[in-house]
């Protein structure tokens, strides 16, 4: 029932825009020419968005700031990348290699929610900056790790990263062909786009589950106040960390699948930079609230991808040669909107109800209402 | 209900309880008074398991809870109201008041609950959606008052109910603590205005230093000469 509350009340918008979701990669790659790179990018997005949910949990919903939050990503990634290349088929057994792709996605669910509650376990007491230090730390470790586990035995590949990753196949279908069906011819981007928009969905619907439960309660209430929390019986430290492991099986879900599309991982993609576009995702778009964060995983990864096709024509235009490199120019527009985004709108492009009372109060001011409460106390009392 | 004996605390170093020995009883309301950094609140954190005692034992009901992690105090029905109130400041009023029965599953009992304490307390209906970052003082106090009333309290322990509130409100709020005492709820008050809770209390404990001093009723305390003195201003 609470699902269905929250979901949009007009049932049929729900409906158009379902549809509107599967048909988008054809409306895009017939719509522009460089159709297939934009629609990688929406495949990314798709990803961002599986990632931006999963660090709302921690952040949004549990207050615990995380900079590390790529690091279960990369977890995800590489596990899959393990089990399904041939990188490591002369040391496993021949029966750990190729799980069938459920089975590859659960194990790299419980991996990265292992690691997860590695993070969580010794940082229970920490908050704040001196948590988003600690994360940052275990971001920049797991990537390392995964930079250097070339020696003494190769389990990484280190830099070179790991190629030939298998991509799923389910029900007799292999993803990384075409497959042809009602006459239509589905790439294999078209086909990872509704691979990940299912895992998208799935993972929309267990944060909004999470929202309205009991456990969503108790990470608000810890947000707000650990001690309070505490004297009102939930047990703080169990409730923190399953914060750390569901936000990290999230993250470990989204890694497996981009393994399996991009076929190739290698430590590059797990950078710093990453977990902070991640946690600029949740900030800018509504913290804690899974509208607002669907649409700041939207916003910023695809923008850096649509001013690479605008800058350069534009700069043609305007000045007529390209004045400053295209890549340089990009992040630099991009980082002022941000800047200007979060000075306007501190709150977040679409914030929840509650996040725009907090940072805009409309009612009055505590001294004056200390002041009204005196006054009626004094009339109560004669 | 409540025997505490030979209860040590240690800070590092420091002993900040110094071996204490308390019992409260059924339907009573007990006063423990002193002065800043006499222990009081060190005391309490101890009842409900925020901090570990270094010795001594904490029986409930004859059983002990000395170990007892904090989060299962309140399912077994001693709640604390913290000091400075601990509300949850950026959920509404009604939301603070629920996450009180946050152990509880019965809904339509908690729905009973939460109207009780709008009648105790109208002013917080009138304001039951707004932020309770937003509210008074005198407000949050009901506010943390009320939500430990839905966790359906055996023993309810308040710290320092009246600080940093204005004289007349503290009126108000003791005479709130007045009423759900009469209803039968045991109350242990940590209070630095003496006067009033020994005015309000059945019987009270005078602490120092980390260490009870004295044990009376609490009309005893309010004529001994040493604690006017010492604690009343007179």
């Amino acid at each position: 029932m609470n699902l269905i509350n929250s979901l949009p009340r007009k049932k049929g918008t729900l409906i158009a825009f379902c549809l509107l979701l599967l048909v988008l990669p054809w409306m895009i790659s017939s719509g522009f020419q460089s159709g297939s790179s934009y629609l990688r990018a929406l495949d990314m997005a798709l990803l961002f968005i599986m990632l931006a949910l999963g660090l709302n949990i921690v952040v949004g919903y549990a207050g615990l700031l995380d900079f590390g939050y790529i690091a279960f990503y990369a977890v995800g990634a590489y596990t899959y990348a393990l089990l399904n290349s041939p990188h490591l088929q002369a040391m496993l057994p021949s029966w750990m290699m190729y799980p069938p792709f459920v089975v590859s996605i659960v194990i790299c669910a419980i991996v990265a929610c292992v690691f997860g509650i590695m993070l969580g376990a010794p940082t229970l007491k920490l908050r704040g900056d001196y948590l988003a230090i600690v994360t940052l730390g275990f971001g920049q470790i797991v990537r390392i790790f995964m930079t250097n586990l070339d020696r003494p035995i190769n389990l990484t590949n280190g830099p070179q990263g790991i190629n030939n990753i298998l991509p799923p196949q389910f029900l007799g279908y292999n993803l990384g062909k075409p497959i042809e069906w009602f006459g239509l011819q589905f790439e294999p981007v078209h086909l990872f786009y509704y691979l990940i928009l299912f895992f998208c969905a799935l993972i929309i619907v267990v944060s909004i589950r999470l929202q309205n439960s009991r456990l969503g309660r108790a990470w608000v209430a810890i947000r707000e106040d650990e001690i309070a929390a505490n004297a009102m019986g939930i047990n703080t430290r169990n409730v923190k960390l399953l914060a750390f492991a569901m936000g990290a099986t999230f993250g470990g879900v989204s890694g497996a699948l981009f393994a399996s599309l991009q076929g190739f991982i290698s430590p590059e993609s797990f950078i710093l930079m990453e977990s902070i576009m991640v946690l600029s995702m949740v900030v800018l778009g509504g913290m804690g609230h899974i509208p607002g964060v669907i649409l700041g995983a939207i916003i910023v990864s695809i923008t850096p991808e649509v001013l690479r096709d605008v800058i350069n024509p534009l700069q043609m235009a305007v000045v007529g040669r390209k004045v400053v490199d295209p890549e340089t120019l990009r992040m630099l527009i991009f980082g002022a909107a941000m800047i200007i985004v979060m000075l306007v709108r501190p709150e977040g492009l679409w914030p929840s109800k509650r996040r725009r009372a907090e940072l805009r109060p409309a009612t009055k001011g505590i001294a004056l209402q200390e002041k009204d409460d005196l006054q009626d106390a004094e009339r109560n009392h004669d | 209900m409540l025997q505490v004996k030979n209860l040590k605390v240690a800070y590092g170093g420091i002993h900040a309880v110094k071996g204490i020995d308390l019992e409260i009883k059924q339907g009573e309301l007990v006063a423990l008074i002193g002065a800043n950094g006499a222990g009081k609140t060190t005391t309490l954190k101890t009842l409900v398991g925020m901090v570990k005692p270094a010795e001594g034992d904490i029986l409930f009901n004859g059983q002990s809870i000395t170990r007892m992690p904090a989060h299962e105090h309140v399912n077994h029905g001693l709640v604390m109201v913290p000091e400075g109130r601990g509300i949850f400041s950026r959920l509404t009023v009604e939301e603070n008041l629920l996450m009180g029965a946050y152990v509880r599953n019965d809904k339509a009992a908690i729905k009973q609950d939460l109207e009780r304490v709008y009648e105790l307390f109208p002013r917080l209906k009138e304001r039951m959606k707004q932020l309770a970052g937003t509210l008074s003082g005198g407000e949050q106090q009901m506010v943390a008052i009320g939500r430990a009333l839905l966790s359906r309290p055996k023993l309810l322990l308040l710290d320092e109910p009246s600080m940093g509130l204005a004289p007349i409100i503290v009126q108000k709020i003791f005479e709130i603590i007045r009423m759900i005492a009469a209803e039968g709820v045991t109350m242990l008050l940590v209070e630095q205005n003496a006067k009033l809770a020994l005015q309000t209390a059945n019987r009270g404990y005078v602490m120092e230093s980390g260490s009870i001093t004295l044990s009376d009723t609490a009309e005893n305390l309010l004529a001994n000469t040493k604690i006017q003195e010492a604690y009343l201003g007179e």
